[in-house]
């Protein structure tokens, strides 16, 4: 009987390590279980606001540098990363008549200018002859008056002075003429060598050549650009900001670029413009950031992670941005009443990049409320509270 | 009076736990095949639940965004935010891929989301550890089945993503753990080419001459512009004001948007009825099966048991045992086995559940029923012994 009473024992203990490992399954696993929570107190706090962007290096101000008419492109004197200074000659479209118009022109100016000078010296001549004829002229109206002469001859001679004068303006005006005619081939002159050193294609800057868009004997149409070129010094990040997280936004805000060649680097910028006019496709606001300091080899077009710096809030009531739920159509928090979950509507007001989110309203300094549960929460769901609902240690 | 089932357990004690933990083990494999059909429908359940929305417009005429393709432009919600009775709208793009990460290859869903404010539709609507996407652009919400701790990079494409969050039981209809991310990144993951496919792309544009005229420059350019953009979404998922009705809202949608719009009804019947029947069918085939199996072995095991102890049934008999205590003693040894069959059954469907790579959901309705059957059939069983028991002659006791 002893044997059996031992026996007895041990499968009765048996018995009830399972039917306690039985309990312990049916308690933990499934629906009957609690749902596990974490807790979090609400409480004052600065909050970092962040705004994100992703950005693409632009230049400020590119010049595409190309005719004002169609032509065939004579030569180009620069290549893609060359250094120009302002004024310096780019790229030459072929002149066709351009170069024999001109050396018409300069003769043609020639010509007038030597006219002028046969004008001037026909009207010192005119000069001379009404100077003799007047002079004659005076003194046989004198002899006249004293009945040494016919009236006749002193009126024949009196005609001829005044005829002298007269030819003595005509030479003037000729000259005249000759003189605006030498204006006239000067200014044909220079219009046309203005036409040729427009065919000069020079750089407005002192930059970069960023590109090399047409090539020697390739017909280019007026506007086309034929090379571009960049200011280095003036680059900065054109940046998309989605719409819904751009307030805020604003010239001056410090800025942190991640640079997708540079991973671990974030070089501090600045926000220099914010578009007035946003973009209503993608529903986002363009703002350009400026680096502080740009580094070498910069390439244009390159992707960037720009986080921009809003002014803190120095004291805000805030919980885990995680703690923030909805129920139906209101924002709210899970509150812990007597082991149960209990919906509060609360305000929510801005979140942060550390992942807070500020309570404007229904929610005091001190309060608990539930940040992460094991499944989605309903109102009198039996909970209980662990410290992390996660096997690892949170980095 | 001493209870003869008990002692005759007693008596051989190892022999019948033995045989009963067996039997437990081929239960909780019946049970664990139900845990699995039931998690193969809750994951359907799941996706439509954690969305968030009441109802899901997609491209017209298909059954989107889970069941079939349905691509929308991503502007498409201004036109449904201002419809009566919609009080919320989110974007969502979806897309299964195959994520490798530390080495390891898993499959996971991308989910899109507008992460602009919080509480929009799709957004995952509770975590287990980090906090929820603050920035719309390459951070990520992970389900915990998919391997990824706070904090780590995850390479998703062409970009790395932190993940800020996890959640739990977030998976697709096939359960697929989820991976949330900005719409935006989504919508790259999922419409943006790789990058040789794009330089073959604009070589081909390139060489069309409608795109590439001489004397028009820039076209080119503007073609090419045009063909790289990413401005489509799967679904839109809409929230309806309080007592609203979801059938006239969506019969307004499909009238007028020229769009289809489902409720969670309907979805419902699309995610169970249509896109997992097949495979549901397939479980639930097994499962009938694995039961009629599990239900002939405990009838045999309780038959072949009391066919063993002939002698001792006949010296009962000899020695003038009632028919009624013979038959207790069979009956209570039947129940017990079956009772222990399914206690170590339940306990190792418990265990062995978790491990298992997909959600296997045991419900206690299951669990009920099926100790229900266990006990039928074992009681079942038993009065086939039993009827085999009374038949045996008292002189086999003594007979070779």
């Amino acid at each position: 009987m002893k044997s059996f009473t031992r026996r007895n024992l041990i499968l009765a203990a048996f018995a009830a390590a399972f039917l306690v490992a039985f309990g312990w399954i049916i308690a933990t696993q499934g629906p009957l279980a609690p749902i596990s929570v974490t807790m979090a107190k609400a409480a004052e706090m600065r909050l970092e606001r962040t705004l994100f962007g992703i950005g693409t290096l632009e230049a400020r101000r590119g010049h595409a540098v190309g005719p004002t008419v169609a032509g065939r492109l004579d030569k180009v004197l620069v290549d893609h990363g060359d250094k120009v200074q302002a004024g310096q000659l780019l790229a030459e479209m072929e002149p066709v008549d351009l170069d024999a118009r001109l050396a018409a022109g300069a003769a043609a100016a020639a010509a007038a200018s030597q006219r002028v000078h046969s004008a001037a010296a026909a009207l010192a001549e005119a000069e001379s002859r009404a100077r003799l004829a007047k002079n004659s002229a005076e003194r046989y109206a004198d002899l006249r008056r004293r009945n040494f002469f016919s009236q006749e001859a002193a009126d024949a001679k009196a005609h001829e002075a005044a005829a002298a004068l007269a030819a003595k303006q005509a030479a003037t005006a000729a000259l005249a003429a000759a003189k605006e005619d030498a204006r006239r081939a000067q200014s044909e002159l220079a219009g046309t060598g203005k036409s040729r050193a427009h065919l000069r294609l020079t750089s407005p800057v002192d930059g970069i050549v960023s590109a090399r868009l047409a090539e020697p004997g390739s017909t280019v149409v007026a506007g086309q650009a034929v090379v571009q070129v960049i200011e280095p010094d003036a680059l900065w990040f054109k940046v998309r900001i989605d719409q819904g997280r751009s307030s805020g936004l604003a010239v001056g805000l410090p800025a942190t670029i991640a640079l997708r060649s540079a991973p671990g680097k974030t070089p501090p910028g600045r926000v220099a413009r914010v578009d007035l006019v946003g973009d209503a496709v993608t529903e986002e606001r363009i703002a350009y950031v400026a680096l502080d300091a740009p580094p070498e080899n910069l390439a244009i077009g390159e992707l960037a992670e720009v986080t921009l710096q809003l002014p803190p809030i120095d004291k805000a009531l805030a919980i885990p941005a995680a703690a923030l739920t909805r129920q139906g159509n209101t924002m709210g928090v899970w509150k812990l009443v007597d082991d149960r979950a209990q919906f509060a509507a609360v305000t929510p007001g801005v979140s942060s990049a550390q992942g807070q989110v500020q309570i404007l309203s229904g929610l005091a300094a001190g309060e608990t409320v539930l940040v992460y549960s094991s499944k989605a929460l309903a109102p009198d769901a039996r909970v209980k509270v662990v410290d992390s609902l996660v096997k690892q240690p949170q980095k | 009076m001493i209870n003869l089932a008990a002692r005759d357990v007693l008596h051989g004690w190892g022999k019948f736990l033995f045989t009963g933990i067996g039997l437990g083990l081929l239960i909780g494999t019946t049970l664990t095949m139900a845990g699995v059909f039931r998690g193969m429908v809750d994951d359907g359940q799941v996706l439509i639940d954690n969305s968030g929305a009441d109802l899901w417009v997609v491209q017209q005429g298909t059954l989107g965004p889970y069941a079939e393709p349905s691509s929308l432009r991503d502007d498409t919600w201004r036109s449904i935010a201002g419809m009566p009775g919609v009080a919320d709208t989110g974007n969502a793009a979806y897309l299964t891929i195959q994520l490798a990460h530390a080495g390891k290859e898993s499959r996971v869903m991308i989910v899109g989301m507008d992460a602009d404010r919080p509480g929009r539709p799709g957004a995952p609507p509770y975590l287990i550890a980090g906090r929820p996407i603050q920035q719309h652009h390459y951070e990520a919400i992970a389900d915990e089945r998919a391997g990824l701790r706070v904090g780590e990079r995850v390479k998703i494409r062409r970009h790395d993503y932190t993940v800020v969050g996890l959640t739990r039981r977030m998976v697709s209809s096939s359960g697929d753990p989820m991976i949330f991310v900005p719409l935006k990144d989504a919508q790259e993951i999922q419409f943006l080419k790789d990058n040789d496919a794009l330089i073959n792309e604009r070589a081909r544009t390139a060489a069309n001459p409608a795109f590439n005229r001489p004397g028009v420059p820039g076209l080119l350019e503007a073609a090419q512009a045009s063909a790289t953009q990413a401005r489509s979404v799967n679904a839109v998922l809409v929230r309806l004001e309080p007592g609203a009705n979801p059938d006239s809202v969506a019969g307004e949608i499909r009238r007028w948007k020229r769009l289809t719009a489902y409720t969670k009804a309907q979805m419902e019947d699309i995610l169970i009825a249509k896109l997992i029947a097949t495979s549901s069918k397939q479980i639930g085939m097994f499962l009938v099966i694995l039961a009629i199996v599990t239900a002939a072995i405990i009838a045999f095991i309780i038959y072949t048991m009391t066919m063993a102890k002939v002698r001792e049934i006949a010296v009962l008999k000899l020695i003038g045992a009632r028919n009624r205590t013979i038959a207790a003693m069979i009956m209570q040894q039947a129940i017990a086995l079956g009772l222990i069959g399914f206690l170590v059954g339940r306990v190792a469907a418990g265990l062995w559940g978790p491990a298992f790579p997909k959600y296997v959901l045991l419900l206690p309705g299951d669990a009920i029923a099926g100790f229900g059957v266990v006990m039928a059939i074992s009681g079942l069983a038993s009065l086939f012994a039993i009827r085999a028991a009374l038949a045996i002659d008292p002189a086999e006791a003594i007979g070779g």
